[in-house]
Order: C-alpha cells, then sequence, then structure tokens
C-alpha cells in the first residue's frame, strides 16, 4: 500500500493501550489509500477539538486546524466552504462534540455539509482526569459525580440521524479493519458523514470486555432504508445491556451544502465601478 | 436660514423609519445635505417610532432637540414631541386621528384627513406616509415634480397609487415657507452600516459571517443583498460562536472574512478571538455598541465596550482596534482594518454604534483618501514551509491550502514554528514574543495614518475629546463656541506620539462618551494622560447638538 511517510516528530503521548492508536492506525492506512488512489494529500485538511483525540493531528504530517474544546466542527465548515475540492477530517472526542460542540454538530447535520467526523467516544473525559461525559451510562461514578450520574446518556447517533445526518456509522479500538472501511466510506460520502468510534480510555474507563462481549457487525441491513436505520441504532442505547451493532447504519444521497453555494464570480477590477454604481443608486 | 429639522413618528409597523428615508433622499436631491438620527423601539409592531431629518447647506452629523416640522401620524407623536417644536413651527398631522391641544400661537398648524384620503384612494394604511410627505412637500414650498422623481426611484411596487395619494397630500396642504434648492453636488446618502460593508468589499472581502443583532444585521442584509455584485459568500450560521469558529476556518484558507455583532454576541466569540491570537489567523470584527449590561436598550446607542474589546479574551495578543466616527471614515478605516489584520495577522475590531450604524449620512467618496485591496506576506516557495516562522516583526509569511508538498497547520495550543504542540519552556516565551513584537510594527505603521484628527479652533486651550459617532456633534458644538475637537480614531495600539501633537497648548481637556463611567479617560490614563473634565451620558440616546452646547458651555468659559 502507500510507502508515504505520514507520521511526524511529535511524541505521541496518549497512554500505552489508549484506543487512540487504532483511530491513527485506520486513518494513516485510509490517507495513504486515498492518495494512491489519486487524493493529492495537500487537499485534505484534519480538524481537531481538545481532548486526547486531538492530539491526533500533531501526529499526521497533513495539513491541519487544531481547533478548541467544542468547536472542531464550525471551523471544519468556514474551511470547507472556503474551498469545496479540499476534503475535511474532523476529529472530535465525546465530551467535544456531544457536550460543548452539539449545537454546531446538529447545525453541520442539518445543512449536510461535506465533512466527516470521527468521534472518539471513550464516554469518559480523560484529559481533565475521569468525569462523566454526555454518553457516560447512567449511574457513572466519575470524579464530579462520586454518588454515580442522575442522567441517562444521548445516544449520539439518534441526535445525528433525526438532525439530518446522511452518512452513519459506529465501529470500536478492537476492530481496525471495520474502522479502515468506515472511515474511508465516510470521507468519501458526498454529505455530512459522522463515525461514531467506541474507543477505550484505558486508564478512565476500560471497555474494552464490556464491548468484546456484546458487539457484532450489521448484516443484511439496508443503510438507504431509514426505519431500519432508526430500529439498529435505537437497539442499544449507549446505557442498556443489548448487543451493540457495529458497521454503516446510514446512508443517503442528497447534494450537499456546499454545492448549492454559489461560487464567487466576480473580479476585483469589477469592483470599484460596482461601488460607483451601488453609491450611484444611493443619492 | 437652511437649517431645518423634520420629525416624523408613528407606531412601529407604520413605515416611519422608510418614510423617515424617502425625505431624506427628497430633501437631499435639493442639494441639501442631511443627517436622519432613527429612534425605534426592540418590538415589531407597537410602540412609538421616530426619525429626525436635519438639513443644512453645510456636511452635518448630528440632530438638534429642537425642531421646525413634526409630521404627526398619531397622537402620541404630538404627544410626546409636542415641546420640541421652535419658534414659529409647522406642525402636519392626521386630522383624523390626532387632536392638538394645549399648543401656542406661534404654531402653525396644517391638518390633513389623512385616513379619509387612504380610505378614498384604496390605498393600504401604509400609504398614510406617502400621503403625509406630500403634504409635507407642499408646506416647504417644494415642486411637485422632484418628489414625483423620488417615489419612482423609492416606490418601485403601487408607484402609480403612492403618487396618487402624495398628490392628494400636496394638494390639500397650503405653502408656509420656501425650501430653495441648493447648486451644490448632490451626495449619496448612506448608513454607517453600508459604508463599513462597502469598506470591507473595497479591500477585497472575500466573505461575511453574522449572526443577526442590532445594531449591525443591517450590514448582513446589505452585504446578502449585494453578494452577487461582488462574489460574496454570505452566510448566517448557528450562533455566534459558530460565527467567529465558521471565520477562522476562511481564514485559514487564505479567504478574507469578517463578521458583524454587538456586545453580547462578542462575548460568545471571546474564546475564537483569543484563539485567532494564537494561531495568528486574521479576521475582522464589526462590533455595534449598544447599551448593557445583558440585553440592556437593544435599540438604542452606546460607547461601552471598548475595555470589553481592549481586554476580551484569555492570554495576551496583539489586535487593533478602532473606531470610526462618520460614514467616511467606517469606509476608509474598515477597509483599512482588513488590509492590517491580514498585514498582521491579527484581529482587527472595528468599534461602531447604532447611532453610527443605523444614522444615515452624506458620504463623499473623493474625500477619502485611496484605499486598496493590499497582498498579505506570502511565503517565498525557497525554504521548507513553517506557518509560524520566527522573524524579526514576528509576522510569518503565509501558505494556503491546498500547497503542493506543503503543511500548512494551524494550532490553539502554545505551538513550534511548524505548528506542532509544545510545552516547552525557553520556546513558549519565544513564540509569545513574537507574537506580540507585531504589536509594535502596527504601530509604527499606523503613524502613517490620521489615527487622531483635530478640528474647530485649533488655537483654542479647551479642547473637546471624542471617539467614535460623537464626532459630528462634537465638531458642531465647538465651532459655535470657538473650541478645538480631538477625535480619536486607533484606540489600540494606543496612538501616543498623535496623541501628544493633538493636545500641544490644550489647557482644559473635556471628554464627551456616551457611557457612564468615562471609558476613554480611563484608557487615557493608562496611557499617561488625563482629561481635566467628563461629559458623560448613558441613556441610550445621542447628544443632541442643542444639548452638548449647554452641557459644556459653563465647563470652556
Amino acid at each position: 500500500m502507500s510507502q508515504i511517510n505520514l507520521g511526524t516528530y511529535s511524541q505521541n503521548t496518549w497512554c500505552p493501550g489508549c484506543g487512540n492508536f487504532a483511530i491513527l492506525s485506520a486513518v494513516k492506512a485510509v490517507l495513504g489509500e486515498l492518495n494512491a488512489e489519486g487524493l493529492p494529500l495537500e487537499n485534505i485538511v484534519l480538524v481537531s477539538g481538545i481532548g486526547c483525540h486531538a492530539k491526533i493531528v500533531d501526529y499526521v504530517n497533513v495539513n491541519s486546524f487544531y481547533s478548541i474544546h467544542g468547536r472542531a466542527t464550525p471551523a471544519a465548515e468556514g474551511i470547507k466552504l472556503a474551498d469545496p475540492k479540499v476534503k475535511v477530517i474532523v476529529f472530535a472526542g465525546d465530551g467535544d462534540a456531544y457536550g460543548e460542540g452539539i449545537e454546531h454538530l446538529i447545525f453541520a447535520a442539518k445543512r449536510n455539509i461535506d465533512i466527516t467526523l470521527i468521534i472518539h467516544n471513550n464516554r469518559v473525559y480523560g484529559l481533565t482526569t475521569g468525569q462523566y461525559t454526555p454518553t457516560s451510562p447512567l449511574g457513572f461514578k466519575g470524579r464530579s459525580t462520586p454518588a454515580g450520574t442522575l442522567e441517562p446518556p444521548l445516544n449520539p447517533l439518534e441526535v445525528m440521524l433525526a438532525s439530518g445526518a446522511t452518512f452513519l456509522g459506529r465501529g470500536t479500538s478492537h476492530g481496525i479493519e471495520l474502522l479502515k472501511r468506515l472511515f474511508k466510506e465516510a470521507i468519501m460520502h458526498k454529505g455530512f458523514s459522522l463515525v461514531d468510534v467506541l474507543q477505550v480510555c484505558v486508564t478512565y474507563y476500560n471497555m474494552y470486555e464490556y464491548y468484546d462481549k456484546r458487539v457484532y457487525e450489521l448484516k443484511e441491513h439496508n443503510p438507504l432504508d431509514y426505519n431500519q436505520a432508526l430500529n439498529k441504532i435505537r437497539e442499544w442505547d449507549y446505557n442498556n445491556s443489548s448487543p451493540i451493532a457495529l458497521g454503516a447504519f446510514y446512508k443517503k444521497e442528497i447534494p450537499a451544502f456546499e454545492q448549492k453555494f454559489p461560487e464567487p464570480g466576480a473580479a476585483a477590477a469589477d469592483r470599484d465601478q460596482k461601488i460607483k454604481d451601488l453609491l450611484k443608486a444611493s443619492v | 436660514m437652511n437649517d431645518y429639522s423634520i420629525l416624523i413618528g408613528g407606531k412601529a409597523g407604520f413605515g416611519i423609519d422608510k418614510s423617515g428615508i424617502v425625505l431624506g433622499r427628497f430633501l437631499n436631491r435639493l442639494g441639501l445635505r442631511v443627517y436622519i438620527y432613527r429612534d425605534y423601539p426592540s418590538i415589531i409592531r407597537g410602540g412609538h417610532t421616530f426619525s429626525i431629518i436635519r438639513v443644512s447647506k453645510e456636511r452635518i452629523a448630528t440632530h438638534k432637540n429642537k425642531v421646525d416640522f413634526i409630521l404627526a401620524l398619531n397622537q402620541d407623536t404630538f404627544n410626546f414631541h409636542k415641546d420640541r417644536l421652535k419658534d414659529d413651527p409647522v406642525i402636519i398631522y392626521d386630522s383624523d386621528s390626532v387632536k392638538l391641544e394645549g399648543l401656542s400661537d406661534k404654531v402653525r398648524p396644517v391638518a390633513i384627513p389623512i385616513a379619509k384620503i387612504v380610505k378614498e384612494e384604496g390605498a393600504s394604511e401604509i400609504m398614510r406616509n406617502t400621503c403625509m410627505i406630500g403634504a409635507f412637500a407642499k408646506t416647504a414650498g417644494i415642486k411637485w415634480e422632484l418628489l414625483e422623481s423620488v417615489f419612482r426611484k423609492e416606490f418601485a411596487r403601487e408607484t402609480e397609487l403612492n403618487l396618487k395619494v402624495a398628490r392628494r397630500g400636496y394638494d390639500e396642504a397650503k405653502e408656509l415657507l420656501k425650501m430653495e434648492p441648493i447648486s451644490q453636488g448632490i451626495l449619496p446618502l448612506l448608513s454607517g452600516n453600508q459604508a463599513v460593508g462597502l469598506g470591507l468589499v473595497k479591500a477585497g472581502l472575500n466573505t461575511y459571517i453574522s449572526y443577526p443583532m442590532t445594531p449591525t444585521s443591517p450590514i448582513l442584509h446589505y452585504l446578502a443583498e449585494v453578494a452577487d455584485d461582488f462574489g460574496l459568500k454570505v452566510i448566517h450560521p448557528e450562533s455566534e460562536i459558530g460565527v467567529i469558529l465558521m471565520s477562522l476556518g476562511f481564514s485559514y484558507m487564505g479567504k478574507k472574512v469578517a463578521m458583524g455583532t454587538s456586545g453580547g454576541g462578542f462575548c460568545l466569540m471571546t474564546e475564537g478571538l483569543s484563539f485567532a491570537g494564537m494561531s495568528e489567523l486574521p479576521i475582522v470584527i464589526v462590533i455595534g455598541q449598544r447599551p448593557g449590561p445583558s440585553t440592556g436598550l437593544p435599540t438604542y446607542s452606546a460607547q461601552t465596550e471598548l475595555h470589553f474589546v481592549l481586554n476580551a479574551g484569555q492570554g495576551e495578543f496583539t489586535r487593533f482596534i478602532v473606531a470610526p466616527g462618520d460614514t467616511e471614515e467606517a469606509y476608509f478605516w474598515s477597509a483599512q482594518a482588513l488590509n492590517l489584520s491580514w498585514k498582521y495577522q491579527i484581529p482587527s475590531i472595528i468599534l461602531t454604534d447604532k447611532n453610527l450604524g443605523e444614522g444615515v449620512f452624506n458620504f463623499d467618496i473623493n474625500s477619502i483618501p485611496d484605499v486598496k485591496e493590499e497582498l498579505p506576506l506570502l511565503w517565498d516557495r525557497k525554504s521548507p514551509y513553517k506557518r509560524y516562522l520566527n522573524t524579526e516583526s514576528g509576522v510569518s509569511p503565509l501558505a494556503f491550502v491546498p500547497e503542493k508538498e506543503t503543511v500548512i497547520k494551524v494550532n490553539s495550543y502554545e505551538h513550534d514554528e511548524s505548528g506542532i504542540t509544545t510545552e516547552e519552556a525557553a520556546l513558549s516565551a519565544l513564540m509569545s514574543e513574537k507574537r506580540l513584537r507585531k504589536e509594535k510594527y502596527l504601530q509604527e505603521e499606523l503613524g502613517k495614518f490620521n489615527t487622531v484628527k483635530t478640528y474647530g479652533n485649533k488655537g483654542s486651550q479647551s479642547a473637546l475629546l471624542c471617539w467614535g459617532s460623537n464626532k459630528g456633534v462634537c465638531v458642531e458644538a465647538a465651532a459655535s463656541l470657538g473650541l478645538k475637537v480631538i477625535q480619536l480614531l486607533a484606540l489600540w495600539p494606543f496612538p501616543v506620539k498623535q496623541f501628544q501633537e493633538a493636545i500641544k497648548g490644550v489647557k482644559k481637556l473635556v471628554c464627551v462618551e456616551s457611557n457612564a463611567t468615562g471609558q476613554l479617560s480611563r484608557l487615557l490614563k493608562i496611557s499617561g494622560f488625563n482629561v481635566n473634565e467628563q461629559v458623560l451620558k448613558y441613556d441610550g440616546r445621542p447628544f443632541s447638538l442643542d444639548e452638548l452646547e449647554e452641557r459644556i458651555r459653563g465647563m470652556v468659559k
């Protein structure tokens, strides 16, 4: 496969066994593949929020925009609208995208803007050392909720489906081959795509065993069927102990937001004349 | 006499604002200079809305409390404003709905059965305005032909019916005076918001992003309307946080971008502002000030965000803050703010207020120094690209995605020259110095511009000091009282040298501001200067000329 070196000199500071390594490997492999298939690497921009996940942009030698907490999505939208031929891949954590930044996420899905979100959903705040997140199960004992949370989790895929996302998938950090397939499909999808990765934080919330026992890959599932997608998304609500489906839940082909935007036409040379015309009309 | 003030009032939703502008355009066509003050409540229907249209032979940028004409479309207009009438005034009123009571003999009433006329012509209620303007034209001795040509331009829909209703008003009134045309070139009329928008476009604006908020929403509306003419992208996202982060995305891609908001929206933008400082992404934010705290008086005016914008955002970084005082300055400095933000890769803040943004002024493009789109410092492709190359000026050459075999990394964390996160002590100090060093060069560059202007009697030992939209009222008050005026345009970096030059020979400095705590005085103190007196106003309303004259007269004798 790819011969190019996508690494940087930045020292990796994730904990040994961190689920982020699987995401990093899968992303590098997919970028290499896409490059080999003709996508110039300079046409890719990686965007991240803040959290352990976000360090990924320091580790990949590709254009990047290291944003602030909760605000990876709107920055990615600006980048995409500025030049629709650029592929924009956003990395965000569950606290980042589903908590502080959920407003932006909902609107990006509603617009169906062609960006891809890869959510490092470890269901705990790692970098701030172990508090509950929007997807932690009811009763989660974190450092801000020592007696257990009093609120059930969000089902982020259900929120995204309702918001208008046109590609939704889920993988885990114990399934790198599936991650590669999902990432590639999401990146190539023309519209808003999101892959929720059940990525495990070995330090604060080690769920490897829990997930390994429950996950299965979707088979005989028609992702073009909204109702099937909704049923499969609702099967596990991030709280109960149902089987956890992995794969592409939903896919819909409709025009993306940036395609509907008129491309700037007027040259700078016209500008002065147009200003004069407007002033003349204001007499 | 060529100085007249006309007040037109009625309920919100009755087209008063539009009527004020039509009246202004109409009088502008006589060769008179025009200023329109617009006063409206934060509601869509009901309440009381009025505009004061002031005309003069000379350029003006302020209104007077006392008016020569009241055009009363409802009882409130008469009741609320009858005390504003000067000697020998005229009141034109809808005799079907307004009763004049307790007026002095000097007032000349002109009764027009407006409701009846509108009904007879089968016109909509909003055309009561049209009828009123017709009556005004006749009363002021202005030819019908001029009114007709303005109406044909202003009313694209139902033109004939509008003209018919106006003509009925015209015929019903009697001529009481003669406003003569003046032979001088006619100048366009613009709001401050429009001038800001055109200035940004002039310097190569690519994208305008904004969440609606009074008093800068009209920039959003105006640029959306002319977007096709200029190949602009105009975007209204989910919130001000979305606005600034989206803008930073555009900026990263090399697209010149600006935003508009007010204090409340800017509160949400501050994390993005700080990010712009750290990542050295150029952005321009127009902040139209209005009275706070919090929701405050949404449709009124203030100068209360000076220290907010000076200090907004965590951490220390270079920023440029400018406060234009009229339409020409709004145009020129909006263009320069965009140029300077790209030249130094910093946030530029254009501080306006409701009075400047929504006030309507003449605009003389020929009086403005030429301003062009400037190219930022670009990478020469000779050495491997580093987004944050540490240079003498602190400004690193720019490259934009997609650039072959080049990686462009921006970062909100402290970072090395390549944009990779660092926590190393010496490097952190170095990068902080790099970002702050830009301020010195920016300040030097600002020395080329007229960032502190003086007006009036330059030999006077007493001077009024002002910033922003108080320029107009200060210049006119000073002219009548024989004073000097000093206007600060660049507020940060503080133009120390220019200010020292401006206060030479001044013994008494009177600072005029639209806030309760004297924010400019406080900034002067930080910069090593003191004012002697403060004239503050914080009720949301602008100083009128008569009011300011009265407040400063005793101070400067």
